[in-house]
C-alpha cells in the first residue's frame, strides 16, 4: 500500500507502470515537439530526414528561421513587454494586497478579501470579455462628454496589459501573503521603537523578509502572463502576443518554425521553473 | 499614531480598490447591463430580456452550454482518476530520496504555454501526425486515420491541459496525511480497497474539492483547447461568445452568453463547496 507496508509484486509493478505510462503521457506532445523543430522538412511531421538548423538560422525563400522571422520575433518582443508590465504592475499592488489583508483592521475586510479571491473562480474569456465591454463603456462615455479620445479605452497593449493583471494580482496577494502570515511582527515593533516610521520599518525589515516570496510570485506572474491566451484574446489589438500569434498560424497551417518557437518556449520555461523552484527550495 | 496608522490603511486600500472595482466589480456590471440591453425596431437601446430569451430559443446556443457543462464535469472527472495515483505515488509509494526529483518533473510541463502543449498534441495525432506514422510503420493501420478534432480528443487535450491543478492540491493533502494511519488500518486487517474509502479519501477531500473547482471552472472557460482540438465541430461555449463579440459584434447577446456562463461557474464552484462543507479562502490555499 506505502512504502513502509509490505506490499505485492503486481500491486508494486503494475503502479510502476502507471507511473511510466503517465509520465510518457505527460512528455510525448513535449519531447515530440522539439524533436522535429530540427527535422530536415517542410512539414513538421515525420519521416525524419535528417538533423538541420533551418528552422532557427535559415533566411532563404521556402525557408525562415525563427531568427529572422519579423513577425513572430516581434510578437515575442511584445510578450516580454506586456509580461514585464504585468509583473511589475500585480507585485506592487498584491504586496500592497498582502499587507492589507494581514496588518490591516477595516470594515468589509471579509468581503474585499471575497471580492480578491474572485478573479480564482471567474474564467478568463469573461474577465476579458468584462474588461472590454467596460473599457468601451468608459471610451464612449469620455468622447460623449468631453470629447476626448483615450487609446487605452480600446483594445490595445495596456488593455492586455490590465486584463491579466487583473486575475495575475490574486494569485501574488495570495503568494506573499502566505510569507506575510509568517512573519514576527515584534521585528517591526522593534524597528519602530527605534526610530523608524512604519513605512521604513516595512522597507527596511519586512519587505527583506518577503523578498523570496516577492521574487517567486514575480516569477509565476511572468510566466503565467507571457502564456496567457483566453484572457488576452480579447483584449489585443494590433501588436499580437506570442500565444496570439501562434495560435493563428497553427490554425492556418504549420511550419516548422512554430516547433522553433516552441522549443525555445520550451527550453526557457523550464529554465525558469527549475531556477524558481531551486530558489524557493533553499529558503525553506 | 492613530492618524499614521489610518495612513497606513489609506496607502494599502488605494490600490487594491482601485484594481478589484476598476477591473473586476465594475466590469462584471457593466456586463450584466449590456446583456439587457437590445436595440428595438427603430434601432434604439431600451431595456429587454430579448438576449436571454434567443439563448432559449435556438436549441444549438443551449445545446452547447449543456454540453460543454457536461463535458467539464467529465474532464473534472477524468483529471481526478488519473491524476490520484500519481499524487498517492508520489507522497506515499516512491522512496523519498525521489520524491523531489519526481514532482519537479511533474511540474515542469506545465509552465509551458497552453499553446505549445495542444500544438504537440496536435503534431501527434493529426492524419500525417507521429502516431500515425509509427501505427503504420508497424503495420497496424494500413491507412492514416484523422485523430484530431473529434471529442475524445479535445477531452484528452482538456485533461492534459488541466491536470496540474488537479495533481497540485492533491500531493499538498496528500503529503499532509499521517502514515501511521494507513498503517494502523492495516495492521487491524483493512484491505487496499477500505483504506481508500475509509481513511484516504475523507482525508484527501479539502484537495480534492479545490483541484475539481479549479479544474471545473478553467475547463469550462478554456478557449484554445476545444478550439484547437475539437475542430470545428468542438461547439464549446466560449466559441459561441467569441463568435458574437468577435464575429456578429453582437456584444449584447455576447453579454448575456459570458453573464450564464458565469453563473453556472459560480454555481458549480458554490455547489461543490457546500456539498463538501469547505469554504472558499481555505480552498484557495
Amino acid at each position: 500500500m506505502i512504502r513502509t507496508l509490505p506490499n505485492s509484486r503486481t500491486y508494486a509493478i503494475s503502479f510502476k507502470l502507471y507511473i511510466l505510462l503517465y509520465f510518457v503521457f505527460l512528455f510525448a506532445p513535449l519531447l515530440v515537439t522539439c524533436v522535429l523543430a530540427f527535422n530536415d522538412s517542410q512539414f513538421p511531421s515525420l519521416p525524419w530526414k535528417g538533423f538541420t538548423l533551418d528552422w532557427f538560422t535559415a533566411d532563404l525563400p521556402n525557408r525562415v528561421g525563427i531568427f529572422h522571422d519579423q513577425i513572430n520575433l516581434d510578437s515575442i518582443a511584445v510578450s516580454f513587454r506586456v509580461a514585464f508590465f504585468v509583473t511589475l504592475l500585480s507585485v506592487v499592488v498584491g504586496t500592497c494586497g498582502a499587507f492589507l489583508f494581514e496588518q490591516e483592521e477595516f470594515r468589509f475586510k471579509q468581503l474585499l478579501y471575497f471580492l480578491m479571491l474572485a478573479p480564482l473562480v471567474i474564467p478568463g474569456v469573461i474577465l476579458g470579455i468584462s474588461v472590454l465591454l467596460f473599457s468601451n463603456t468608459l471610451g464612449t462615455y469620455f468622447e460623449q462628454h468631453w470629447n476626448l479620445d483615450i487609446a487605452l479605452f480600446r483594445p490595445s497593449f495596456w488593455l492586455v496589459v490590465l486584463g491579466q493583471f487583473s486575475f495575475i494580482a490574486t494569485l501574488v496577494t495570495l503568494v506573499v501573503s502566505a510569507r506575510l502570515k509568517k512573519f514576527d511582527r515584534t521585528l517591526e515593533e522593534a524597528a519602530m521603537n527605534l526610530g523608524a516610521n512604519r513605512f521604513e520599518a516595512i522597507w527596511h525589515v519586512t519587505l527583506k523578509y518577503l523578498r523570496p516570496a516577492i521574487i517567486g510570485a514575480g516569477a509565476v506572474a511572468f510566466l503565467m502572463s507571457f502564456e496567457n491566451f483566453n484572457t488576452t484574446l480579447f483584449l489585443v489589438g494590433s501588436e499580437a502576443t506570442l500565444p496570439i500569434n501562434l495560435y493563428l498560424q497553427v490554425r492556418d497551417g504549420s511550419t516548422p518554425v512554430i516547433n522553433a518557437i516552441s522549443f525555445l518556449l520550451i527550453m526557457g520555461t523550464s529554465l525558469i521553473a527549475l531556477a524558481n523552484l531551486y530558489f524557493s527550495r533553499k529558503v525553506e | 499614531m492613530k492618524s499614521r496608522k489610518r495612513w497606513g490603511l489609506f496607502f494599502f486600500l488605494t490600490p487594491v480598490l482601485l484594481w478589484l472595482f476598476l477591473l473586476i466589480v465594475l466590469p462584471q456590471i457593466d456586463m450584466l447591463i449590456m446583456s439587457f440591453r437590445a436595440e428595438n425596431d427603430s434601432g434604439q437601446m431600451i431595456w429587454s430580456l430579448t438576449n436571454y430569451i434567443s439563448f432559449f430559443d435556438d436549441p444549438i446556443y443551449w445545446l452547447t452550454f449543456v454540453r460543454t457543462a457536461v463535458y467539464s464535469i467529465l474532464v473534472t472527472c477524468l483529471t481526478f482518476v488519473i491524476a490520484f495515483p500519481v499524487a498517492f505515488f508520489i507522497t506515499k509509494v516512491v522512496s523519498p530520496k525521489f520524491q523531489g526529483f519526481f514532482l519537479v518533473l511533474l511540474l515542469v510541463p506545465f509552465w509551458v504555454s497552453e499553446m505549445v502543449r495542444v500544438y504537440g498534441w496536435m503534431i501527434l495525432l493529426r492524419e500525417s501526425g507521429v502516431l500515425n506514422h509509427f501505427l503504420i510503420k508497424l503495420g497496424l493501420l494500413h491507412q492514416p486515420v484523422e485523430m484530431l478534432y473529434r471529442d475524445a480528443t479535445m477531452v484528452l487535450g482538456l485533461v492534459y491541459t488541466m491536470m496540474l491543478f488537479m495533481v497540485v492540491p492533491l500531493t499538498s493533502v496528500l503529503e499532509s496525511l499521517d502514515n501511521s494511519l494507513i498503517e494502523a488500518a492495516y495492521d487491524l486487517g483493512g484491505n487496499m480497497w477500505t483504506i481508500l474509502f475509509k481513511i484516504i479519501i475523507p482525508h484527501a477531500t479539502p484537495g480534492i474539492v479545490s483541484g475539481s473547482i479549479v479544474v471545473f471552472m478553467l475547463t469550462l472557460g478554456d478557449y484554445l483547447t476545444p478550439n484547437l482540438m475539437g475542430g470545428k465541430n468542438s461547439l464549446w461555449f466560449t466559441e459561441q461568445i467569441y463568435n458574437q463579440f468577435i464575429a456578429s459584434f453582437n456584444w449584447n447577446q455576447g453579454s448575456a452568453f459570458g453573464f450564464l456562463l458565469l453563473a453556472l461557474s459560480s454555481l458549480v464552484v458554490w455547489l461543490g463547496l457546500k456539498l463538501s462543507r469547505q469554504e472558499l479562502s481555505k480552498v484557495v490555499q
